[in-house]
């Protein structure tokens, strides 16, 4: 019970030291919880669209084969089914169809997907919300493509995709083979590109090895590249934005260090006298910690309460510009809080261990001298 | 009751971890909640063999990063600066490095 008593007592003293400076503690506090803020707002959007992306890709394809000519892709003849076929382990191959459709009414880039079974039939289309909205278009209405030859064709609106999918299918346009080929004029016995199904996915390797082998024009992108591009990416997008705030970062760090390691002639005093009047070194010591203690503690958990309030509440309002770029269909879906101790730990130790530790040093020094030489400062 | 400073400050840490606690159970429960809509989306995927988040679609190599081709990083001309700004929040797909281009 002493102790704490003890603790208490030495709390209140610290709090008072505190409020005595309160202009300059202020400024201090509000800077380091902007801080702890962004880098939580940065690691918990990033963490949650990685690990939902994780989630999605897993359900991509095996393997996608892509031909290329003159280092560009291009499209792949039917023959080649069979050649892939032949290889030793392939369970299934199939051809998409799929490409890109600009519309200059709105400026904005679609992407046309043909389904294994589409349900409605040539004449109708499937869109993805992004499309709608831009479009303006819901069920019923009818848009016109410009096919290849430059005339029009007109598909009915027969569903729209739900919005709650928009990460993946904003920009989306489900149609008939027929229409594809109609508006793209790719030539019938073509696809865009193949998709392999395997037996055994240990054989991965192999497969794709055989497949540069006995199609050289072709280069086989697995699964695991898929989601390896989305991990890099999201890493390097959270890169950015650090890089972005790593000035406003790097003046906190030169503000506090200030503040921490150089003790004022004021703060030398006062420790001065509480020794004079019998404070013991370690004291002293616990007296600065509960200072640095509550500065980055009451920082830390607001900064982290308005990065989860911003990103999981607000849609991330502050980081959309950035992210959006020139995107005129970028889709509206809300963060799913993949949230664990493991974030929450790596923000405390990033952010309050070291802002503590750096207050403990200098007051240790100064707590370490003769009294009556601070007093005399 | 809280007649001093100190047990304001720890009244206030109290309820920050008490909202700590919050937070996380907020999380789980969100997860569970959000787990049919993303497992819908992972079956859309999955039926029309999608391979890319539909997250930038100014370009072909933003739209599908993963299926970009190895020259589009300078697909324009071979000193040309990105055009997209996207282009520069989208890191160049993991196949291109084992491709040993970089180097």
């Amino acid at each position: 019970m002493g102790w704490i008593n003890k603790q208490r007592n030495i709390l209140d003293f610290a709090l008072n030291s505190l409020l005595r400076r309160k202009g300059k503690n202020s400024a201090l506090f509000v800077v380091y919880t902007g801080i702890i803020f962004l880098v939580s707002s940065i690691i918990f959007s990033s963490e949650s669209i990685k690990r939902e992306s994780q989630i999605l890709l897993e359900n991509s394809p095996e393997v996608v084969v892509q031909r290329t000519i003159a280092g560009r892709h291009d499209l792949i003849p039917e023959q080649y089914i069979g050649q892939l076929k032949s290889i030793r382990g392939v369970q299934e191959v199939k051809g998409r169809l799929w490409g890109y459709y600009f519309e200059p009414g709105v400026q904005a880039n679609y992407t046309f997907v043909v389904p294994d079974e589409f349900l409605y039939g040539p004449g109708y289309i499937v869109i993805g919300n992004g499309v709608s909205k831009t479009f303006l278009a819901g069920k019923g209405d009818i848009l016109p493509f410009k096919t290849l030859d430059g005339s029009y064709t007109s598909l009915e609106v027969a569903d729209i995709l739900s919005p709650d999918s928009e990460i993946v299918s904003s920009d989306l346009i489900l149609l008939s083979e027929y229409d594809f080929r109609k508006v793209t004029g790719m030539q019938k016995g073509f696809y865009t590109d193949m998709i392999l199904k395997v037996r055994n996915t240990r054989e991965l390797q192999a497969i794709t090895d055989k497949i540069r082998r006995i199609l050289p024009d072709t280069r086989p992108i697995t699964r695991n590249e898929i989601m390896r591009t989305y991990e890099a990416i999201f890493d390097w997008r959270s890169g950015i934005l650090l890089a972005v705030i790593s000035g406003a970062a790097f003046a906190f760090i030169i503000f506090a260090w200030d503040k921490a390691t150089g003790l004022s002639s004021e703060e030398k005093k006062e420790i001065g006298i509480l020794k004079g009047i019998g404070w013991e070194t370690s004291d002293v010591l616990f007296m600065k910690t509960w200072e640095g203690l509550i500065i980055s503690l009451s920082a830390f958990f607001l900064g982290v309460f308005f990065a989860y309030i911003h990103i999981y509440f607000a849609s991330a309002f502050l980081f959309m510009p950035v992210l959006k770029g020139w995107s005129v269909l970028y889709p509206e879906f809300r963060l799913v809080p993949f949230l664990d101790m493991f974030q929450i730990t790596t923000i405390f130790f990033l952010t309050v261990a070291p802002y503590t530790v750096a207050t403990i040093i200098p007051s240790w020094r100064a707590a370490t001298i003769d009294p009556d030489s601070v007093m005399r400062l | 009751m809280l007649s001093r400073k100190s047990d304001f400050f720890i009244a206030f840490l109290v309820i920050c971890l008490m909202l700590l606690l919050l937070m996380t159970v907020h999380a789980a429960f969100s997860v569970r909640h959000a787990m049919p809509n993303i497992q819908a989306k992972a079956r859309m995927v999955r039926g029309l063999h999608l391979t890319d988040l539909s997250l930038f679609t100014d370009a072909r190599y933003t739209r599908h990063p993963s299926m970009a081709d190895l020259h589009t990083a300078f697909q324009d001309h071979p000193m040309s600066f990105e055009h997209f700004p996207s282009g520069a929040i989208v890191f160049p797909p993991s196949h291109i490095h084992s491709y040993g281009l970089d180097q």
